[in-house]
């Protein structure tokens, strides 16, 4: 909503300055977004730099000049026919859109000769400031002022706010003049009445049909007869051009005025357009018309159409139709001011994508008791310009609205902001905002004025009282500093634990949108059905992630084609598995890259592996506080991983919740994407698979017991067939004497050389210690008799000697 | 005999290990003069033997100690020679250790939680995919409202029913109705909105609050507000104003800025006479108690919301949006945080 100081003194007499004002709007909840110059007639007139100058290919005379509005904005093309257009020429550029001040022509996208022409270039006569017909203006010293207007303005500012959708009633200069004047700023000045005489009754039938889904309650309507439509006189173009709009006749710019100055939308017709009589009704699919915007709108059923009896003539409260449109030449004219409900309006604009300031109007809320006020208004500024007479003003439907009326406990006020008002100020507040009061010893009755369709119950009275009053007069009450319940679940200690866990290993922590390219994502998806977005933002945005690796490895990538090639990355967040909500699961993801030891002076380079990032997993799963043993590894895992180098973790068992993916991510990927390198690792953490502890870490452990006695070491080597996994004989030989087997540790495996086909070598450390004595040789010897024979039985597995 | 000094001179001079072993055998072995002379001991009277064996004693003791010190000389200086020889470069690189970084969203998350678990609110979360009940509805804001055009929403389905949210207050209704008040929670989380320009991204993140309880004020609102606002910023003081404004779900509503200025181009927040707004809050609205079944003849309280990335750009002095999701590895490292600098009380919340 734009307004001017000069337009808002038509209804508030005060003699607060512009800052002022400004600090009052925004304090009283009308934010204003920006100050600028008002928009006159003239402040489309650009100065500009002609950058080059070629010949029209089709005509002799004319020449396509390149033109600039300064650096950084687009250049203009512009087809030119002055013999003084060259390179380097500062002077005026006149946009499409604007009007021509000497001939009143409104400027349009033209193709001139077979060239289209975007605006074009002045001569002082076109513009009426010199006589000059001979080539356009030169400018002299004017490089600074490129892409300034050339015609100063009156030094008027126009303020330009930000009206929330609760406050219809300030999108119109009154409205606002109204909430000025309340919070102290001025008084409200009454509008002058209407003294055209109503001669004549109203010729023209309306019937507004009672059916389901009606979206006007109310259609009021002047006949203005033998006017003469015309130009409309200076100050009211000053207010049209002001708003950004572009004056156009009389008749319309009234309409428009009468909108903006007191938010009362109308609509003019040209009376002798309309076949015999205005039936407001439900569309019917198949129906269409033109709108004033020249738009072919084609109607679905239920939409409320103004109507004659050869069909739709507009839709209420959107937008009007060209079949019925005013002109220069209308003769008779017929006012509309009607009451469009704001769903019904809704719901047809956003069908058919449309919007207007009418529509923005209604569908916000019109006061529904300004029909008569608005009409009377606008005929009589109508007969002022354009002469004519007016009819009696008649009204189909409801012509008013009783007023709401609100009980409210004097206490509220008090109850929710915290600090007492006196009911002397509350009265003075709501009278001045059009409100009646009746206060009594505990509580008030309050009337809502018709134009404030958000009070709806006491805390909006409450409400209206403390804008006014002034946010800054409630007093601060400090918080309390205690705490009754923990700041975080298990989960969310999981989540903020394994972001610092997983970052102390190395990776960066990457946050990414949730959606993500379907094709990327088919890659991780294990086949799950794509969940796409009805409106993405862009194609390659369209599903939402069924992996944190979709965009980590979108995003390495990148980085790799910068030209990073070592990187670890990793992701926390939701991945989704359905589109009902919580179909989503928090999963921890990283991505590693590139080589270890690349250029080290002392150490060998090799390529990033799964051990790499099994050791990652495992530490933030121990760091996460399981306990490394009851981690099962198994080389179980998912398409997406290279299937020979890559394994899951469970809690326990084979079976026992999945808590982590780890592995090379498969070749056939990295390939089809692109990568550079030719190893990525990656790992997947599941969050929610973690079994919380029910008992506090302290109370769980077991009691502190070391062994007084000698430790002693045994290596052995054994040789069992390549199926056999490392992990289950380290399992086997643990298991074998509980008390005495303290650690087992695998420290070499090798296979081919002098190995048997099919077998490989496995060799392990072994401590072994007693709680109750030191172990003599042959407790030894019979600990290592245990190992090797359950090897064998287990495994088939033997010593090597 | 030959005099004591010299040999005790000879010793300290033996080259090495080997001569100083020759030196013993030759001083002190079987063969040694000092050896021959205790051997005449017995042919003198007992008071003789007395005085010259004491001598010879102490002159024993002497030589002995004369070839320890060499020794132990010879033994340093021979380990000072080996380990001159094992002398390395240490300006050469150490072996590395890549650092890892926490996201400045992440990091500022922490801190907002740790500044508002000092006054007693819990961390509570939503799913990311809302009905559109939860997301508007129950929030007030019918399907006819206006509010929802300033929403620019993402459907899940042709009836828009499900969406991605659109901001974090639908846990606002999923809290309330999961439990009994009193409610006091903030929640953190991605929110999501069809528009992406500069200064828009399709996601960012929002802190969503909610204080329920018996007689909670607007003066309760500001007070949480002053003291979280003076927190993060880590400043004594600070300038802010209370705008009246607008949101479906609270009534009274308002905007809050914060006073700050330009210092080198980088915002100082906190004084200066300029205003920028960080926050939207107000009294949650009766019409959203009564959606999720909370007596408001028995309780009321307040709301807030606000942008994670924003608050982060404003304390660290980051300027697009979007570079946050952008996930290039220089920012990370540049913008990131080191995981061991945790945002406590105690501590400190940063560095």
């Amino acid at each position: 909503m734009i307004i001017t100081l000069s337009w808002l003194k038509n209804h508030l007499s005060t003699s607060a300055n512009l800052e002022k004002i400004i600090d009052k709007l925004t304090s009283i909840g009308l934010e204003v977004e920006e100050i600028k110059e008002a928009k006159n007639e003239l402040s489309d007139f650009k100065i500009a730099k002609v950058l080059k100058v070629e010949k029209h290919p089709n005509a002799d005379k004319l020449k396509l000049c390149d033109v600039s509005l300064g650096d950084g904005k687009e250049i203009k093309k512009v087809v030119c026919g002055a013999d003084n257009a060259r390179n380097g020429l500062v002077t005026i550029y006149a946009p499409p859109g604007s009007i021509i001040p000497k001939t009143k022509m409104k400027l349009k996208i033209a193709k001139i000769r077979g060239v289209e022409s975007h605006g074009m270039l002045c001569s002082g006569k076109e513009l009426n400031i010199t006589d000059d017909s001979e080539g356009i203006i030169e400018l002299q010293n004017r490089d600074k002022d490129i892409g300034k207007n050339y015609f100063r303005n009156k030094g008027e500012k126009s303020i330009d706010l930000s009206i929330t959708p609760n406050r219809p009633d300030c999108l119109g200069v009154r409205g606002i003049a109204r909430d000025l004047a309340s919070a102290g700023l001025g008084k409200l000045l009454n509008i002058k009445k209407n003294k055209t005489k109503q001669i004549f009754s109203q010729p023209i039938k309306i019937s507004i049909t009672k059916e389901k889904n009606q979206g006007c309650s109310a259609f009021g309507a002047c006949y203005i007869k033998n006017i003469t439509n015309k130009e409309s006189p200076l100050w009211l173009k000053e207010r049209i051009t002001s708003l950004g709009l572009k004056p156009i006749s009389a008749v319309v710019d009234v309409t428009n005025f009468v909108m903006f100055d007191l938010n009362r939308p109308l609509h003019a017709y040209d009376a002798d357009k309309i076949d015999k009589e205005i039936i407001v009704r439900n569309s019917k699919i198949g129906e269409g018309f033109i709108g004033l915007d020249e738009n072919k709108y084609k109607l679905t059923n239920n939409m409320c159409v103004i109507s004659d009896r050869s069909g739709p003539l507009g839709l209420g409260g959107i937008i009007g139709g060209t079949r019925s449109g005013t002109e220069l030449r209308t003769k008779n004219i017929l006012l509309e001011s009607a009451y469009f409900h704001p769903n019904s309006v809704r719901k047809t604009s956003s069908t058919l994508g449309i919007n207007t300031d009418a529509k923005y109007r209604f569908e916000r809320g019109i006061d529904p008791n300004s029909i008569k006020e608005g009409l009377e208004v606008a005929a009589n500024l109508i007969i002022k310009i354009c002469g004519g007479e007016m009819s009696k003003i008649s009204i189909a439907g409801k012509p008013k609205i009783n007023s709401k009326v609100i009980k409210i406990d004097n206490n509220k006020f008090k109850k929710v902001i915290g600090i007492p008002i006196s009911s002397a100020e509350t009265k003075k507040i709501l009278n001045s905002l059009g409100f009646e009061t009746k206060i009594s010893k505990n509580n008030s009755q309050i009337k809502v004025p018709s134009w404030r369709p958000d009070v709806q119950q006491d805390i909006d009275i409450v409400e209206e009282l403390i804008r006014i009053k002034g946010f800054d007069k409630i007093s601060l009450t400090q918080p309390e500093r205690s705490r009754n319940k923990d700041t975080l679940s298990f989960q969310q200690k999981l989540f903020h634990l394994s972001q610092r866990a997983i970052a102390t290993k190395g990776y960066l922590e990457a946050v990414t949108w949730s959606f993500t390219d379907s094709q990327i994502d088919n890659h991780f998806s294990q086949g799950k059905k794509e969940i796409k977005i009805t409106n993405p933002i862009s194609s390659d945005l369209n599903v939402l992630r069924t992996s944190i690796f979709s965009n980590l490895i979108i995003y390495l990538k990148k980085n790799q084609d910068r030209g990073y090639l070592d990187l670890s990355l990793f992701e926390i967040g939701p991945v989704f598995f359905g589109k009902k909500p919580g179909e989503q699961q928090t999963v921890v993801g990283g991505l590693k890259s590139g080589m270890i030891n690349r250029k080290s002076w002392e150490s060998k380079p090799r390529n990033v592996d799964v051990f790499d990032v099994k050791v990652d997993t495992i530490k933030t799963l121990v760091e996460l506080g399981l306990d490394e043993n009851s981690l099962y590894v198994s080389n179980k895992s998912q398409d997406h991983y290279n299937p020979g180098r890559s394994g899951s973790i469970n809690l326990k068992s084979e079976n026992g919740p999945l808590l982590a993916f780890f592995g090379e991510i498969h070749p056939a990927i990295l390939s089809t994407l692109d990568l550079k390198e030719q190893v990525v690792s990656g790992f997947e953490i599941f969050l929610k698979n973690m079994p919380e502890p029910i008992k506090k870490y302290r109370f769980t452990k077991k009691d502190y017991s070391i062994s007084e006695f000698q430790k002693s070491e045994r290596d052995f080597a054994f040789i069992v067939d390549n199926e056999f996994k490392a992990g289950d004989v380290k399992e086997i030989i643990s298991q074998a004497d509980t008390n005495l087997i303290k650690k087992v540790k695998i420290f070499d495996v090798f296979s081919g050389g002098n190995m048997p086909e099919g077998k490989k070598s496995i060799a392990i450390n072994v401590t072994i210690q007693s709680m109750e004595k030191t172990l003599s040789q042959k407790d030894l010897d019979q600990v290592s008799q245990k190992i090797i024979n359950v090897v064998k039985t287990k495994t088939g597995g033997t010593i090597r000697s | 005999m030959t005099d004591l000094r010299e040999l005790i001179l000879k010793i300290s001079q033996a080259k090495d290990k080997l001569e100083l072993q020759n030196f013993k055998t030759q001083f002190l072995g079987k063969n040694s003069q000092i050896n021959q002379e205790f051997k005449k001991l017995g042919s003198l009277s007992e008071d003789e033997k007395k005085i010259k064996a004491s001598s010879l004693n102490k002159e024993k003791q002497k030589i002995t100690e004369a070839i320890n010190n060499r020794s132990m000389d010879l033994e340093k200086s021979e380990i000072s020679q080996k380990l001159q020889k094992n002398k390395v470069d240490v300006t050469l690189p150490g072996r590395e250790q890549p650092n890892g970084k926490i996201h400045p969203v992440s990091q500022v998350i922490d801190e907002i939680s740790s500044i508002f678990s000092e006054i007693g609110f819990s961390v509570a979360e939503g799913p990311d995919v809302e009905t559109e009940y939860n997301n508007f509805t129950a929030l007030n804001t019918p399907e006819s409202h206006p509010a929802r055009d300033m929403h620019d929403t993402f459907y899940l389905d042709d009836n828009k029913k499900t969406l991605l949210r659109t901001h974090t207050s639908p846990v606002q209704i999923r809290t309330m109705l999961s439990g009994k008040p009193p409610f006091k929670i903030i929640v953190p989380g991605r929110t999501y909105r069809c528009d992406s320009d500069q200064t828009h991204a399709p996601m960012f993140h929002q802190l969503e609050g909610l204080h329920i309880d018996k007689d909670i004020t607007m003066g309760h609102l500001k007070g949480c507000l002053d003291y979280f606002v003076k927190e993060f910023f880590e400043v004594k003081k600070i300038k802010m104003r209370f705008r009246p404004s607008h949101f479906p779900f609270t009534e009274p509503s308002a905007e809050v800025d914060i006073g700050y200025k330009l210092e080198n181009g980088r915002i100082v927040v906190g004084e200066g006479d300029k205003w920028l707004e960080i926050l939207g809050c107000g009294m949650v609205h009766p019409n959203v108690l009564k959606n999720t079944k909370v007596d408001t003849k028995k309780y009321q309280g307040y709301a807030f919301g606000m942008g994670i990335d924003r608050l982060a750009m404003l304390k660290y002095g980051i300027n697009d949006l979007r570079s946050f999701f952008e996930t290039d590895y220089r920012w990370l490292n540049y913008f990131g945080f080191d995981p061991l600098d945790v945002p406590t009380n105690y501590r400190g919340l940063s560095r």
